[in-house]
């Protein structure tokens, strides 16, 4: 069992930019404002149109979609094969409980949304989404939230990220040193106190540059 | 022109859940003019001398008595304050908070009310300055420790602050880098206020404070600060 | 406990004694403590990160269970425990915005607008709401004899995942795959033994980081 657990890799980090994949198509041109509202319009079809045929319409509609946004196949169908495995069974299971019909329209609904939030998710460069979002999000400086602490927030916590990874790589390899790598509690109690520590430095220069007045 | 008037720090020692916190002093009343272009603060390791480096910019602010910077209070003006003083820290990875390396210079010239256009420009301006040019869009976190700590500098110093407070900077770099570091502080035109490890840097600053369990127990020429501070390591041992 | 100043305010020239060198017997200035909003916005984005490193990490095996388990709650719950209500749910809530816009932050270095379609965006959802719930509680139990502490916090944890994670995550998981609701709970229930394990681990940690950090229990904005 622990052999197996050794094996395992640290998945890579792969920057901020994400699962986009650059392009000029209609789709990449879009804003992704209005993206994401027809992302929530293919949702709330999903929810409103009964039956097979409607169901299977939809999928169509958005696979052509996603045709359209010229995005490389292999990576569309990495990205569905968790979803596509989920539907396969759930399909299986509700055509035995309650029939062919209510079996497509489940696993197509679900197939069908996430194609088009991934078609969303490829098209769009993940800072000009969090852009959107910060404007969608400007009315909570009526809260004390001004949209500048929401953008630094959110360049901060990527930031952050590929280091609190080094640092379980570290804490992992002083367990190891230890030979206490199976203890749950000698991997985490370092890491997040790491983290509180971090975290506090961070504050103390975010204070020193002036961005706390 | 930084001035210390019995300028006093205390701490919650935070000890217990819920019950009553033990209040203790770590750095008592300091009173000094600082007007020199170098001074240097040695020390032992929690001798309290990080404590004196901060209330210069307001990041610890005085108990009892006053700072000030250009005749600016920390504790009623603070923000002004820190437009005026810069601070680098020991460890360059928790100064720099931005994804890459301009976005992070920008992030230090956004309080300097400018087009987005101009950030820009001055950012890469800064960058190239310290030989940063060709890493504006790298990632911080695939930089080297020196070339972070240089970036934390060239951060700082974009916003031209007046004074320069920099604690221990040199502390976790190698050789190579310590020398470049150096190098580029003792070539600054602001008053730079320098907390250090290194007995040699310290000795060829202008004024050296020496800072022993929570007090100035030295302030004065660099050789003879350096000396006492040799003779107070040796008495500890 | 003395007063201390409240955040961005300048502290009150009362509480500034003149101080005598050597002050023998008298008591000591009152420590003047800077503004935390820098501080504050530090903690939510480290933890934001901190949720994303724990989503991302290969799952740990369990003894005497057979799936092993990713750290995602565990690191969703830690959040609201140690941070307090508003900042915790803050950090959930950054983590989210941040993994939907695009950015491979959920489990398996996944990200995007994905997750709204998958039978688990329930359990997503309601991560914001438990990570606060358990915040509050925490801070109800502060003044519990330390020896409580861990206990408390574990309370907590169930209370927001038993209260909220699961009847959300549950509500969801079934509308979204036309099942009945004895038959979503039955699904949903094969998560339950983990997450009393991870809520046991949240005790463990949690308590130790307050002991690093006794002031995160006393100060919780």
């Amino acid at each position: 069992m622990s052999r197996r657990q050794d094996r395992h890799q640290r998945p890579a980090w792969s920057g901020p930019l994400g699962l986009y994949a650059s392009g000029t198509t209609w789709l990449h041109r879009l804003g992704p404002g209005a993206k994401s509202v027809g992302l929530a319009v293919v949702g709330l079809l999903v929810l409103v149109v009964r039956g097979p045929w409607g169901a299977v319409l939809l999928l169509a509609a958005v696979t052509v979609a996603a045709a359209s946004a010229g995005l490389r196949r292999r990576n569309v169908l990495r990205s569905l094969l968790p979803i596509l495995v989920t539907a396969g069974v759930v399909g299986l299971y509700q055509w035995w409980q309650r029939g062919p019909a209510i079996a497509v329209e489940v696993a197509a609904g679900l197939v069908t949304v996430v194609l088009a939030a991934c078609v969303v998710t490829a098209t769009t460069r993940s800072d000009h989404l969090l852009d959107a979002l910060g404007r969608a999000l400007a009315p909570l400086r009526h809260v004390g939230l001004p949209p500048r602490t929401v953008a630094l927030s959110v360049a901060l916590m990527i930031r952050s990220v590929p280091a609190l990874l080094a640092t379980a790589g570290q804490v992992r390899d002083a367990a190891r040193a230890r030979g206490l790598e199976r203890s749950p509690r000698a991997l985490l109690v370092p890491a997040a106190v790491r983290t509180v520590a971090r975290a506090r430095s961070t504050g103390e220069a975010l204070a020193a540059r002036g961005l706390g007045d | 022109m930084i001035e210390l008037a019995g300028a006093t720090v205390t701490a919650y020692t935070g000890t217990g859940h819920g019950g009553q916190q033990e209040i203790l002093t770590i750095l008592h009343p300091v009173t000094c003019t600082l007007v020199e272009q170098r001074v240097a603060v040695i020390g032992a390791n929690g001798s309290g001398k990080s404590t004196l480096a901060r209330l210069v910019n307001g990041l610890v602010l005085p108990s009892a008595g006053t700072v000030t910077v250009n005749g600016l209070d920390t504790l009623t003006h603070g923000a002004a304050v820190r437009r005026q003083v810069g601070f680098v820290f020991t460890d360059p990875d928790a100064q720099l908070v931005m994804p890459t390396a301009v976005e992070d210079i920008g992030l230090s010239l956004h309080r300097l009310d400018l087009s987005a256009a101009e950030r820009d420009e001055r950012a890469r301006a800064a960058l190239a300055r310290f030989g940063l040019g060709d890493r504006a869009e790298v990632p911080v976190h695939a930089l080297s420790g020196g070339q972070k700590q240089l970036l934390a500098l060239a951060g700082v110093l974009a916003t031209e602050p007046a004074v320069l407070v920099c604690d221990e900077p040199t502390t976790l770099l190698d050789l190579r880098w310590r020398s470049t570091v150096d190098t580029l502080l003792e070539g600054l035109d602001q008053q730079v206020l320098l907390v250090t490890h290194d007995l040699e840097a310290a000795a060829r600053a202008d004024r050296v404070l020496v800072v022993d369990e929570a007090r100035v127990v030295f302030d004065g020429d660099p050789r003879q600060g350096v000396a006492t501070y040799r003779d107070l390591m040796a008495v500890h041992r | 406990m003395p007063v201390a100043p409240e955040n961005d305010a300048v502290p009150a020239a009362a509480s500034r004694v003149p101080v005598d060198p050597d002050a023998g017997g008298r008591a000591l200035p009152v420590p003047v403590l800077r503004s935390s909003a820098a501080t504050d916005v530090a903690l939510i984005a480290t933890f934001a990160a901190f949720v994303a490193v724990c989503a991302l990490l290969p799952s740990i095996a369990v003894p005497n269970l057979a799936v092993p388990i990713t750290l995602q709650t565990f690191g969703v719950m830690l959040a609201g425990v140690v941070l307090g209500p508003r900042r915790g749910s803050l950090a959930v809530l950054l983590y989210l915005a941040v993994g939907l816009a695009g950015l491979p932050v959920f489990a398996q270095g996944t990200g995007g607008l994905a997750v709204l379609g998958k039978p688990s965006l329930g359990y997503l959802l309601a991560f914001p709401l438990a990570a606060g719930l358990a915040g509050l509680l925490v801070g109800r139990a502060r003044s519990l004899p330390t020896r409580w502490l861990p206990v408390a916090i574990f309370g907590a944890c169930a209370a927001g995942s038993l209260l909220l994670t699961h009847p959300i995550g549950i509500s969801v998981m079934g509308a979204r795959l036309g099942m009945g609701v004895q038959e979503a709970i039955a699904a949903g229930a094969t998560f339950l033994p983990g997450d009393v394990l991870k809520n046991v681990l949240v005790a463990v940690v949690a308590t130790a980081v307050f002991r690093a950090f006794p002031d995160l229990l006393q100060r919780r904005p």
